[in-house]
């Protein structure tokens, strides 16, 4: 592959930004040059100020020192639409779609192509976006509502929004956080192309391994703070990872060999139709079980089943030997049970409440006397699971919504392992979280197990299951089409589970 | 580090437009309720769809028709505008005193039109730059627009007999069964309809309202869009205060009193969702015909009036029931999809 020359001219660039809220100093004096025909990655962790940096450029937020330029030009975007009418089209790191519209609607809102008197030209809408989804090879259907669709399809009709107009500048805050490996592949196939033609681009991953396909170079954030600017070529994950965190980093995979005790979740031949069939399974105590599969083969939907979120249909679930009553989150509570869910902006957290309140939601119970709820219990709980989970920010009482995507994340997290749960689900419990609390989540599980936790563990991370589980088990179409000892359990034969190559139902 | 998995996708036939499908389902359950209910009062009373009666009908519905497609532009975009009786009370009275002093009808249509523009005006920066939940915004302008009406207009009424003839009979005739007055509401209808389906500026209305933090990301004018809404809703209110004067001949300061409530019921009847980002005016038309027929229907099949609040609030608990039926419907119907889509896979 043959890359342009850099252009000497950066097409945009920032100079020197600094950006505060309140008395979180997201940003300080961070300079970034984008040039037309390369792809620079933005690397740190959690909280690094990645996604301000992105808005800063995009036109969300205005820097408060510095400048932003376009061509080597000083420039204001009072808006997103100013950004947009120069040319810079950015994915943002969770999906904002408008949930009454059209998936077509979506993409083109604001820039639908007009036939005569300034009309909308709803066919052209439609076909332009079918155009997009070839393009991409997604399957959805133009005139679907964006309600309800999953996390990965949300992401993919944000990329396709972004690539919807000829961008100058692109910009991806973790695209692929919920897409699967051919997804992923696809889409850089597509932004490969866009570079070769003469595009700009930022991308930000935290799986390290993208950002080495991808990009020609990379510059690192620390705590709102320039670190490096450099080549990708000749730069080592390690070095990466040290300039992230300013260390070395632990093992990524702590797994921790438990005593295996009773059965503390049991399933059987749990059917919901139309979505997942006859689903037989058991977690003991002390053990990771995993959960692989497709996006789409019905992993969440058995977890959001078994909690009690949704009915099913046939079949039960007995926690403890006690059967679990369908439709009844609060019984599975109750009973023990904790569910973290993989989408967190809908399901995860209340976004206009503070981190201390959330935490609280799933202790009540604990934290209350007689319907009087204990602040100051409540209190002291969310601190010292903000404190054990790491999570970055200024004061309990701040909004959970002004947090970085990764210590939302953290936060879902710290709800539910609050609860002292007995079964704990967890579904892609490192989406977004970076490689040192990575670990630090891996580190927890792999303590609860020791503690004789059963955690279920979902997750479209093949490593993630292959170094932490005990046990794999491997969805295909709604049904359980393996199960795979630690030993047995291998990148090819998950695989060819999960794709139904092989596998006791296929 | 992370090796992701490959997926196995496979194209379904799109079924074309389920969205559209919904909205129409909606549509169609009005004009079915309409039409059973019309049918079963026709069956009972044959007089009751006589040339008078449907000529009836439809004045009755045309001025809320009017305010209704304005407030539903308002709660489209998830804000509401409680102060819609009010306008219409004060813009009635403005032109009727414009008549009685010898104006132009033309002229006195214009200037309702404008002065509820204003009010809109008024209500839209309030909203949009006040940051003010609009529900206390218009409760508040409600209050003051309706002070300002009392003060103005003390004791003094306007009657039909100071007004213009020409202006009475256009209130009163039409064509055979068809009253002036329903043409213009229709024209209107059909005029804003086109324009919420067709327009940017319309669609943005809709996204406005589904998600005001992804409609900010998409560069969409926020502000100017409300105000857009607000100064519409506050227009047509005036325009509905004109043909009120007109219809009825007689303004004084209580004119439109509690109107708002009737307004935003034909709106939720009519299947636009008070958290905002769907439904379709052309539900909303449906919703007030639905609402003013009951008060028709009632006294012609020998109820009492007195019933007639208790069967709109029916009406109104109905109306949003169906609209969570259909809601689990529409995911009922993704989720089969899905299924489809897998079926498909396996070939
Ligand atoms: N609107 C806001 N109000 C207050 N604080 C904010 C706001 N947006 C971001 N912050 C804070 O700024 C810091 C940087 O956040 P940012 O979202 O840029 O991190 P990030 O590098 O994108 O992290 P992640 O990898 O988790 O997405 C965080 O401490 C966050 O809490
Ligand atoms: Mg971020």
């Amino acid at each position: 592959m043959t890359h342009p020359e850099p252009d000497p001219v950066p097409v945009l660039a920032l100079e020197g930004v600094s950006k505060s809220f309140g008395a979180v100093r997201a940003l300080r004096g961070v300079s970034l040059q984008l040039f037309a025909g390369e792809a620079h990655a933005l690397a740190g962790e959690n909280g690094a100020g990645k996604s301000t940096l992105i808005k800063a450029l995009a036109g969300v937020h205005r820097p408060d020192e510095g400048t932003v330029l376009l061509d080597g030009e000083p420039v204001v975007f009072h808006g997103p639409a100013d950004a947009r009418d120069a040319g810079v089209a950015v994915i943002y790191q969770e999906p904002t779609l408008f949930p009454d519209l059209s998936v077509a609607e979506n993409i083109f809102m604001g820039r639908q192509p007009r036939r005569s008197f300034g009309r909308v030209d709803h066919r052209a809408v439609h076909a332009a976006t079918a155009d997009l989804f070839r393009r991409l090879g997604v399957d959805l259907d133009p005139d679907q509502p964006a309600r309800g669709l999953s996390i990965a399809d949300q992401q993919l009709v944000e990329i396709a929004k972004a690539l919807s107009f000829d961008a100058r500048v692109l910009i991806m805050d973790e695209p692929t956080a919920a897409l699967t490996g051919s997804e992923v592949a696809r889409l850089f196939g597509v932004v490969r192309s866009l570079r070769e033609e003469g595009a700009a681009v930022l991308f930000i991953s935290h799986r390290l391994e993208e950002v080495f396909a991808l990009c020609q170079r990379v510059t690192t954030l620390r705590d709102g703070a320039w670190i490096a600017t450099e080549p990708v070529a000749g730069l080592g994950e390690d070095d990466l990872i040290r300039r992230m965190v300013g260390r070395d980093l632990d093992e990524l995979y702590p797994k921790l060999p438990a005593e295996v005790g009773a059965v503390a979740l049991s399933v059987r031949r749990l059917t919901r139709e139309g979505v997942f069939t006859d689903v037989s399974f058991e977690v003991r105590g002390g053990e990771i079980v995993g959960l692989a599969g497709l996006v789409g083969a019905g992993r969440s939907e058995v977890a959001r089943a078994v909690f009690g979120v949704d009915r099913w249909d046939g079949g039960e679930v007995e926690v403890a030997g006690k059967p679990l009553k369908p439709g009844a989150p609060s019984l599975a509570m109750a009973a023990g049970l904790a569910l973290v869910p993989e989408d967190r902006r809908a399901q995860g957290l209340v976004m206009g409440m503070s981190i201390e309140r959330n935490i609280g939601l799933t202790g009540l119970r604990a934290t209350s006397r007689a319907g009087v709820m204990n602040r100051g219990s409540e209190r002291s709980r969310a601190v010292d699971w903000a404190v054990r989970l790491q999570v970055k920010y200024a004061r309990l009482g701040d909004l959970v919504g002004t947090l970085s995507g990764g210590n939302q994340q953290k936060v879902v997290l710290a709800k539910w392992l609050a609860t002292s749960p007995t079964v704990l689900i967890v579904d892609e419990p490192t989406r977004g979280i970076d490689v040192g609390t990575k670990a630090e989540v891996h580190r927890l599980l792999s303590q609860l197990a020791g503690q004789g936790v059963a955690v279920l563990m979902i997750s479209s991370d093949l490593p993630e299951i292959l170094g932490m589980a005990d046990r794999v088990l491997v969805m295909h179409e709604g049904r359980i089409a393996a199960e795979l000892d630690r030993a047995e359990a291998t990148e090819q034969s998950v695989l060819a589970a999960a794709t139904g190559v092989t596998g006791r139902a296929a | 580090m992370t090796t992701t998995m490959e997926p196995v996708r496979v194209a379904v036939p799109a079924s074309r437009g389920l969205l559209d499908r919904v909205l129409k389902m909606r549509e169609l359950a009005i004009l079915a309720v309409l039409v059973l209910m019309l049918a079963a009062t026709q069956i009972d009373n044959s007089a009751f769809l006589s040339q008078q009666g449907i000529k009836d009908l439809l004045l009755n519905a045309t001025i809320l028709v009017l305010v209704a497609v304005g407030e539903a532009m308002v709660v489209i975009t998830r804000n509401v505008d409680l102060s819609v009786g009010s306008v219409l009370g004060i813009t009635a009275f403005a032109a009727g005193d414009f008549l009685q002093g010898g104006g132009n009808p033309l002229l006195a249509v214009v200037l309702a039109v404008a002065l509820g523009a204003g009010f809109g005006l008024l209500n839209g920066l309030l909203v949009s730059i006040g940051q003010v939940p609009a529900l206390v915004v218009t409760l508040g302008t409600l209050y003051i627009i309706r002070g300002i009406d009392s003060i103005w207009i003390g004791s003094r009424e306007i009657t039909a007999g100071v007004l213009p003839t020409g202006f009475i009979d256009f209130g009163h005739n039409g064509l055979s069964a068809l009253p002036y007055l329903a043409v213009l509401a229709a024209a209107v209808l059909v005029a804003v309809a086109y324009f919420l389906r067709n327009y940017r500026s319309g669609r943005e209305f809709y996204a406005l309202g589904s998600s005001p933090e992804a409609a900010g990301l998409a560069g969409v004018p926020v502000r100017r869009r409300i105000l857009a809404a607000y100064i519409a809703c506050g227009a047509l209110a005036g325009l509905a205060g004109a043909l009120y004067l007109a219809r009825f001949g007689n303004v004084d300061s209580g004119t439109g009193s509690g109107y708002e409530l009737t307004v935003v019921s034909a709106v939720v009847v009519g299947g636009v969702a008070f958290t905002g980002g769907s439904g379709s005016v052309y539900g909303v038309a449906l919703g007030a015909l639905l609402l003013t027929s009951i008060n028709s229907v009632l006294p012609s099949i020998g109820v009492s009036s007195v019933w007639v609040q208790a069967i709109d609030g029916i009406l109104l608990l109905v109306a949003i029931a169906v609209d969570r039926i259909l809601a689990l419907r529409v995911a009922g119907i993704l989720r089969k999809r899905a299924a489809e889509t897998r079926s498909a896979r396996h070939g």
